[in-house]
């Protein structure tokens, strides 16, 4: 049969005597102009999820899936099997952690705007999925963000004016201001290079933990996606080698509920929640109020002890939301209601952890108020320290020249060698 | 200009940038052809991350200009299976440098279909996709990968350089039965670049290839425009490399032969052949690597076809064979220093 195209399609269609067929193409709730109305969404209470043994067969547990960990209740105590029981120390340090993740952003985000650097990108209303998660697992663990995971290094107590250099590609930039801003790099954190090519970090985490299993090691490996990541083919080839291998891995998606601007409905989420990805795999998996530390604390704490009693992967869905623009290039006004965020019932994550704090009388609203006066001091003389390194500008001054051609072989090549002396002689004769 | 048209447009002109004018490209071939259809991430109701396609899914709907799920293998792969039923697909990507995920359904099925199929099957896509650096994009918002394109035996590859162009290409393109790699030079989405980085970006106002009819027009692949006629050497050249070329000629006042190629697959031989022989000197410019780059292909037909009328020995001007940095950007970036030297060079042998 001869398929030309050519305006060819008309001719095909309803050739038969049958109802046509209708394409499905998503539509999120709402649009610029419509009010954000979250009274039909359904939020399973707190405490409600039960918790399974570390080592359950992931077809024991399937209910996890579609229902939602969490701990915190409306009155910010917590409840439930999920509890994790942790110390006031633990409690105080998250929330600091998270503050500062906060604090650290809306600096960044303005020096951006000011014209000091090119590109920045927040995670504001995401910091308990990274930093709880950060502080459930040992220090040495190998974690493979994405680029909305600056809270790990912040839970690790990596220098924020380390962070601050590589935002401005200055001289202090051990990157040697060859990565777009916040592309960290953090060996000594356990921290994987990040790439701006979505999800190409799932099955690298798959490989480490791969090679850590074969080795004998006890060091076990976290990933991080967005939810619109998941389309991506490398999730899928990452889930069905952490399954076959049982690798010691845990594979979160950030479900922040927007890809730049499209909605969780294009990832799939009309169907299906993203954690019950994990059922066709074989993977134990997990769906946790993102917005609630402790939650996303208990539930990385029972993956990672499952990973380290050889029980296999898990695959954790933290529900969120994405509370500004996707970066500093996006406006989300054009296409998402305003007050959705504001209207997002499961509240702010430090918010809410501040009440649970307060509630245990460990903590009040004095203290809150003078400790994010001394974080946003702490990341303003940071951002001044990194700043007498210097700022982007027209980025020719920081690093020298030639060590663009470094790093590209272990050992470089005689066309680098050659078109590195090119480029040091045309910056003589442009004056630089 | 005038040599571009092959069918004068409709309508009276209009002064677009190349946004608009590729937005005005897919506006007249999805009201012409009923089996056009726009697909990509973030291209339906937002209009794209560049705006090149807003507005597109209010007028045509959603089943003809929608949203996808962040897979480049999957646009592919699906654009492909549209095709075969006799859609039209005019898949975008979001950033040259996310289609390497894709590469898979394109090379070996877009590409080959046809040959595969003998002529039963075909893939008549054109991939849309904004190329090039330039706008401080650091690794994966900057690279030129043309080259990998070129090399596969199957797929034409098209590049723009001005609003005019890129319209008549785009219309071209999608009406082409082949599948269609559509690069667009972002530098140069809303304004011509000259390469010097420390001056006002221009807008496309006044620009000669800013004038742009309103409606239907093609400018055929397969043929290289001559942006400027000259007796001294020959500049080969396409994308944003066009204008820093232009540019830098005005500013040594050589006489050159400015050529854009326009479509590297099929290629605009024989004007690069007259233009050679003529000269006697030919330069080859691109942004893109350059090892194993399509300058290396130029620079091999010219040796081939024009050796005895070569004058001196053929130049490349190109980005380096590094990774696309981010803060040396312009320590990178081909710009008028790399040219003009290589042109003083060509002109003294
Ligand atoms: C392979 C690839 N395709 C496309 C992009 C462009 N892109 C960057 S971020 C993004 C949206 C990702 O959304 P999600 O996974 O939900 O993460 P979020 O930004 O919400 O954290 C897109 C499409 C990219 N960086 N890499
Ligand atoms: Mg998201």
């Amino acid at each position: 049969m001869s398929d030309q195209p050519a305006s060819g399609a008309g001719d095909q269609r309803n050739g038969r005597n049958l109802p046509p067929l209708r394409l499905h193409v998503p539509e999120p709730q709402f649009r610029p102009g419509d009010t954000a109305d979250f009274s039909s969404f359904e939020i399973p209470a707190a405490g409600e999820a039960p918790r399974p043994d570390e080592a359950a067969h992931p077809g024991t547990m399937q209910g996890l899936v579609y229902g939602l960990i969490r701990v915190l209740d409306d009155e910010g105590a917590a409840v439930g099997p999920w509890d994790p029981h942790l110390p006031a120390e633990t409690l105080l340090k998250m929330l600091r952690a998270m503050a500062l993740t906060r604090a650290f952003d809306e600096r960044m985000f303005r020096a951006q705007r000011q014209g000091k650097t090119s590109f920045y990108m927040k995670s504001t209303g995401e910091e308990a999925v990274s930093i709880a998660a950060a502080t459930a697992l040992a220090s040495d663990d190998m974690c493979f963000p994405s680029y909305r995971q600056q809270g790990i290094l912040i839970a690790r107590g990596w220098p924020i004016i380390d962070m601050m250099n590589q935002i401005y590609s200055n001289k202090g930039d051990r990157l040697k201001g060859r990565q777009l801003p916040i592309m960290y790099s953090a060996r000594d954190a356990s921290f994987f290079s990040i790439s701006g090519n979505l999800t190409t970090q799932y099955p690298q985490a798959v490989g480490w933990a791969m090679a850590s299993a074969a080795r004998g090691d006890t060091r076990i490996a976290a990933t991080w996606c967005g939810e619109g990541s998941t389309a991506e083919g490398d999730f899928h080839s990452a889930c069905t080698f952490a399954s076959v291998y049982r690798a010691p891995v845990i594979l979160n998606i950030v479900n922040n509920q927007w890809a730049i601007s499209s909605f969780s409905g294009f990832a799939g989420a009309e169907a299906t929640t993203f954690a019950a990805r994990a059922l066709g795999y074989g993977i134990a998996g997990l769906r946790v109020d993102g917005n609630d530390a402790l939650a996303v604390y208990a539930a990385t704490r029972w993956a990672a002890d499952r990973a380290r009693a050889n029980a296999g992967p898990t695959l954790i869905e933290h529900f969120t939301y994405r509370a500004e623009g996707h970066s500093t290039s996006d406006d989300p006004s054009a296409y998402r209601s305003a007050d959705e965020g504001s209207h997002w019932p499961l509240g702010d994550p430090i918010a809410r952890l501040k009440q649970h704090c307060i509630r245990l009388g460990i903590w009040d609203e004095e203290r809150q108020a003078a400790m994010d006066k001394e974080l946003a001091e702490q990341v303003r003389d940071a951002a001044r320290e990194a700043e007498k390194n210097g700022i982007l500008g027209h980025g020719l001054h920081h690093h020298p020249m030639e060590t663009m051609f470094e790093d590209v072989f272990e050992d470089m090549p005689w066309h680098l060698r050659e078109q590195q002396q090119q480029m040091l002689d045309e910056a003589k004769a442009a004056g630089l | 200009m005038s040599s571009s048209l092959s069918d004068s447009g409709s309508g009276g002109l209009q002064q677009m940038t190349m946004i608009q004018a590729i937005n005005s490209a897919l506006d007249v071939m999805m009201e012409r052809d009923p089996d056009v259809v726009v697909m990509g991430e973030d291209v339906g109701y937002f209009g794209g991350v560049f705006r090149a396609t807003a507005g597109l899914q209010k007028k045509y709907g959603k089943n003809r200009v929608f949203d996808t799920p962040i897979t480049e293998i999957g646009i592919i792969g699906v654009a492909i299976g549209m095709g075969a039923y006799g859609l039209r697909p005019v898949p975008e990507i979001q950033f040259a440098d996310y289609i390497y995920p894709a590469l898979d359904q394109l090379v070996s099925e877009a590409a080959r279909l046809r040959y595969r199929s003998a002529g039963e099957y075909i893939a008549p896509l054109t991939v849309r996709s904004p190329f090039g650096g330039g706008i401080f994009g650091g690794q994966t918002h900057s690279q030129s990968p043309e080259g990998i394109f070129t090399h596969v035996s199957g797929v034409k590859t098209v590049i723009p350089s001005t609003p005019y162009d890129a319209k008549g290409l785009l219309i071209a393109a999608i009406e082409d039965n082949d599948p269609v790699i559509f690069f667009e030079p972002k530098r140069i989405y809303n304004g011509p670049f000259d390469g010097h980085y420390d001056r006002p970006a221009k807008g496309w106002a006044g620009h000669p290839g800013a004038m742009v009819p309103e409606g239907h027009y093609r400018v055929p692949l397969g043929q290289a425009r001559t942006v400027r006629q000259g007796e001294a050497l020959t500049i080969l050249c396409y994308g944003t490399m066009e204008h820093v070329v232009e540019s830098t000629v005005a500013d040594m006042g050589v006489d050159a032969e400015i050529i854009d190629l326009r479509t590297l697959i099929p290629l605009d031989i024989e004007a690069i052949e007259r233009s050679v022989k003529k000269t006697g000197r030919c330069l080859i410019v691109h942004e893109a690597t350059r090892t194993s780059g399509f300058g290396a292909e130029l620079s091999a037909l010219v040796q081939e076809r024009c050796f005895y009328h070569l004058e001196a020995p053929i130049e490349r001007v190109t980005g380096f064979d590094t990774p696309y940095p981010h803060s040396l950007e312009w320590a990178y970036f081909p710009g008028p220093v790399r040219i003009r030297k290589a042109i003083d060079k060509i002109m003294k042998d």
